[in-house]
């Protein structure tokens, strides 16, 4: 047993360190927070770049017309291109989303076995696949069979980015929903499929529906799996099986020219496609997520933000 | 209607006092607006285990949290008193609090020995904390409180081993011999065994009935037979206040408090 | 007594609902059976030629009757840059993590994590473009030139007139893209740390700053690592905004020697060169060859992130039911 005035004699082993400890706990906190305040810097100095440079270039016409012969008087505009990003967000919902939806409804219902895992781990490593890789398959499976670039090769390669993040908020949008339902459901006798369908969907709406927006926003980003398979095009669309432009691939094609009207161009462009992304991304996150952080934070996870 | 058994404490020390080592004044404390403890004052004798028991709730805890400085880092916390040990104000504002913590240690309902360490480090950070490198005097600290919590027996043999491959009896006295190692001269134990099985649970109780005879213990414990068995003095909290302080003996064969009574009674809880 | 008819559904469409749900379960095995295949295939012709060297070598002439291919510089552009990025981004990432779990007030913690998510919001083509038009005038002036001036070109790593398109840029304009991976999960993994930790260590007389090191950090060593491997693995896939900023270089010259020098990774010679190759032939195959590598590299990457990232839920499991 220590006596206290044993305890006295140990404690006069203490240093009297402890000014330098607080010191050091202040400069702990003072670089914690410049970390902070180094990472929002860029993204301010991002948002204000593209809005101020932006703003200059739009207008009506920029929005909806085709773009000018190089270098020449009137660079003309974008319109080809977001018309394409909408089209190709469009045509590769059309495959991603109820494939998505339905290989999550899969793992989430039917995939607690060693399939399911199976499935659940090559879907991660498909979502975390370069995607310009995935426009490379494209392009050799698609384009070169093909003989021509064209929006289906370009949707083609986007569902495949699109798919394995749908894939996994559905499943655990599903996962959230209490087991009682269904069982309450089954206990009415009523089949697995409507079980599904009417009770357990309908409670995981807002998940689904967050987790197809994000993706959505995401591909819209994405020019990588664009570059082979799209081509590009100073035309809007003139069918499925043609050509195509889209607003990042015009951005990375705007910003090699040493033209001045296609750097305001490229900036313009920028605006357009930051405004969309950002406004799915905050509006996703008010308007369904006001209270379910680690729903949030999961899907960021899984990738639905790039 | 409750009555109040507390002494108004008197704001310097007279000569009674001078046998208690740790006394707090007026504690009122609350978190995320909810008021915890109301204007609950204590003396606690030295080398005497004081219980505080009452139902879920009362602010046992919280109170404990209080004597060593830990509530004010719950969320949403305030707190207006103070705690005198051996006279000093452990609240003065001319003291970090880093430094008044170490005075008082502190075992917790579930054991929570660092996951990482091994048995010697989880006993000898406390140390290293607070400046100490002579491994001759960590050693001899490491050794002194194993065997003050009844465990140096059990893994002399082998100190490097993890703290957590310990049984859970075991690691409930990793920390109190971890709280030990920083020589406070109060040990508050807030429910130390209500996670262990019985024979765990005996040991414990008899090791305090050890540690008393050169610390002042005090002990918040939901289990009457508990306090019965290992407290001298006894304290009962119900709903923030302090309703009854005395011996132990005292409050549960004789309550003076109609609402003790009933308390001990098991007529609620 | 009124009998209400609910839809039960039938046994059939029952059973076709199963298989369709297992149907594009079995799409996603499929599709990456496929993209595996014909990345071989397609890149069968520059295996053959190249054999090994394609991995070691270091031509790139694409000129017929003389084309010679080995992608080794650009493996070594994509860990070197991936490498710097990462070497920023971690001490970074951490302590955003750390700011957000132990130090933020509550009310600041969700608009703060609300801006690192839309820092991984911003499309890489806007990055890119931003780092081109703006930002890599601040880091030539600010860095590369000074740093140029004090160490000339004696030193290997600052050697060349610095012009901003170069691996220094895009490495760092990376590190800033990958940030909200690492910081986000970080922030997750430092806040699963049970507050009992904490507490031991506030009852031992520490310091915030010294509570976290005692009880935070080795609890989340392993997820922390996780973390930074998972940033790895996005580092190594990112394209467009390396493909600005790092300047094209192609064969030997593309080895990564200074940092103000122009480099190459395989994303970003995949995208820079794949209008000359798109006819077809051996540079196509070279190409799709780089891709078949640069997959497998970030499969391997990944797969190790989620190794660890699956211990630590495992280790915490057995710490907690102590």
């Amino acid at each position: 047993m220590i006596t206290p005035e044993q305890r006295a004699e140990f404690r006069t082993h203490f240093r009297y360190n402890v000014g330098r400890r607080l010191v050091l706990d202040k400069i702990v906190k003072g670089t914690v927070f410049l970390c902070v305040v180094v990472a929002i810097v860029p993204l301010v100095a991002i948002l204000v770049n593209v809005f101020t440079n932006g703003s200059a270039a739009l207008s009506w016409d920029f929005l909806t017309k085709i773009p000018g012969a190089v270098g020449s008087d009137d660079p003309g505009g974008i319109g080809p291109a977001i018309q394409g990003t909408i089209v190709l967000i469009g045509l590769s919902s059309l495959i991603g989303v109820p494939v998505g939806v339905m290989g999550g409804i899969f793992l989430s219902e039917y995939g607690n076995n060693r399939y399911g895992r199976t499935v659940r781990f090559f879907n991660d490593v498909l979502a975390e696949f370069p995607t310009i890789v995935i426009g490379v398959f494209v392009f050799v499976l698609v384009v070169l069979t093909i003989g021509n670039f064209s929006v289906w090769a370009g949707s083609f390669a986007l569902s495949i980015v699109m798919l394995p993040i749908i894939m996994r908020t559905t499943e655990e949008s599903l996962k959230l929903v209490p087991v009682t339902y269904r069982e309450a459901g089954y206990a009415l006798g009523i089949r697995r499929y409507r079980v599904v369908f009417t009770i357990v969907l309908n409670s995981a709406k807002n998940g689904l529906v967050t987790g197809i927006l994000l993706s959505v926003a995401r591909i819209a980003g994405e020019t990588a799996p664009l570059v082979f398979t799209i081509l590009g095009s100073s035309q809007f669309i003139n069918g499925l099986d043609g050509p195509i432009d889209a607003l990042p691939l015009r951005i990375w094609r705007l910003s090699s020219l040493p033209y001045d009207s296609a750097v305001t161009q490229g900036w313009g462009a920028a605006f357009v496609l930051i405004i969309l992304v950002l406004s799915i991304n905050i509006g996703v996150r008010y308007l369904f997520l006001r209270k379910k952080e680690k729903t949030f934070s999961k899907f960021k996870r899984l990738g639905a933000i790039s | 209607m409750m009555e109040t058994v507390t002494k108004t404490p008197t704001k310097e020390s007279s000569a009674e006092d001078i046998k208690y080592k740790l006394i707090a004044e007026n504690i009122s404390a609350s978190y995320d607006g909810i008021v915890a403890v109301k204007n609950v004052s204590m003396k606690f004798r030295d080398r005497a285990v004081t219980a505080l028991i009452g139902p879920s709730g009362c602010g046992k805890t919280t109170f404990l949290r209080c004597l060593n400085r830990m509530h004010e880092l719950t969320k949403n916390a305030t707190l207006t008193g103070r705690v005198l040990l051996d006279g000093e104000d452990l609240y003065s504002n001319k003291v970090d609090p880093i430094i008044n913590r170490r005075k008082i240690g502190m075992v917790f309902q579930k054991p929570n020995p660092f996951p990482t360490m091994s048995i010697y480090d989880n006993v000898a950070c406390g140390l290293k904390l607070n400046g100490v490198r002579d491994k001759k005097i960590l050693d001899e600290v490491v050794e002194g409180c194993l065997k003050m919590a009844s465990l140096w027996d059990e893994v002399k043999g082998d100190l490097k081993k993890p703290g957590m491959s310990l049984s859970g009896g075991q690691q409930q006295r990793l920390c109190i011999a971890r709280a030990l190692a920083i020589q406070p001269e109060v040990l508050l134990m807030d429910e130390p065994a209500s996670a262990l099985d019985p024979i765990a649970t005996q040991k414990i109780e008899e090791m305090i009935q050890e540690l008393k005879k050169e610390y002042t213990i005090i002990i918040v414990t939901h289990n009457m037979q508990q306090a019965t068995r290992v407290s001298d003095y006894t304290g009962f909290m119900y709903l923030g206040d302090l309703v009854e302080f005395g011996e132990t003996k005292q409050i549960f064969e004789n309550p003076r408090n109609e609402t003790t009574a009933k308390y001990v009674q098991g007529q609620f809880g | 007594m009124m009998a209400i008819k609910m839809k039960k559904g039938s046994p059939h469409v029952d059973k076709i609902f199963k298989y369709v749900a297992i149907g594009a379960a079995t799409y996603v095995l499929a599709i990456i059976a496929l993209i595996v295949f014909n990345l071989g295939s397609g890149s069968a012709q520059v295996w053959q030629q190249e054999g090994i060297s394609f991995l070691t070598g270091s031509d790139w002439n694409s000129v017929e009757g003389r084309e010679s291919y080995g992608a080794a510089p650009y493996i070594m552009g994509t860990l070197v840059n991936a490498g710097i990025a990462m070497a920023i981004a971690i001490p970074l990432s951490f302590g955003i993590g750390m700011f957000l779990s132990e130090l933020s007030p509550r009310l600041l913690r969700t608009p703060l994590a609300m801006v690192i998510e839309l820092l991984a919001a911003v499309p890489s083509v806007v990055y890119g473009l931003w780092g081109l038009l703006v930002f890599r005038s601040y880091i030539r002036d600010w860095i590369e030139v000074p740093l140029h001036n004090i160490f000339g070109d004696n030193s290997i790593i600052f050697a060349g007139t610095p012009f901003g398109l170069d691996i220094l840029t895009a490495s760092i304009v990376l590190a800033i893209m990958i940030i909200p991976t690492i910081a986000s999960i970080s922030k997750e993994i430092m806040l699963a740390v049970p507050n009992s930790q904490r507490e031991a260590a506030y009852m031992l007389g520490a310091t915030k700053w010294e509570a976290f090191r005692l009880a935070v950090l080795p609890y989340s060593k392993s997820g922390l690592i996780g973390a930074s491997i998972l940033g790895l693995g996005r580092a190594v896939g990112e394209t467009m905004a390396v493909t600005m900023l790092i300047g094209n270089a192609t064969g030997a010259a593309a080895f990564p020697s200074s940092l103000f020098q122009p480099g190459q990774t395989m994303a970003s010679i995949m995208a820079n060169e794949f209008a000359e190759a798109s006819q077809g032939g051996l540079h196509l195959a070279a190409l799709v060859g780089i891709g078949l590598i640069l997959f497998m590299m970030a499969f391997a990457i990944n797969v190790v992130a989620h190794l660890l990232v699956a211990k630590v839920v495992k280790s915490h499991e057995g710490a907690v039911l102590a």
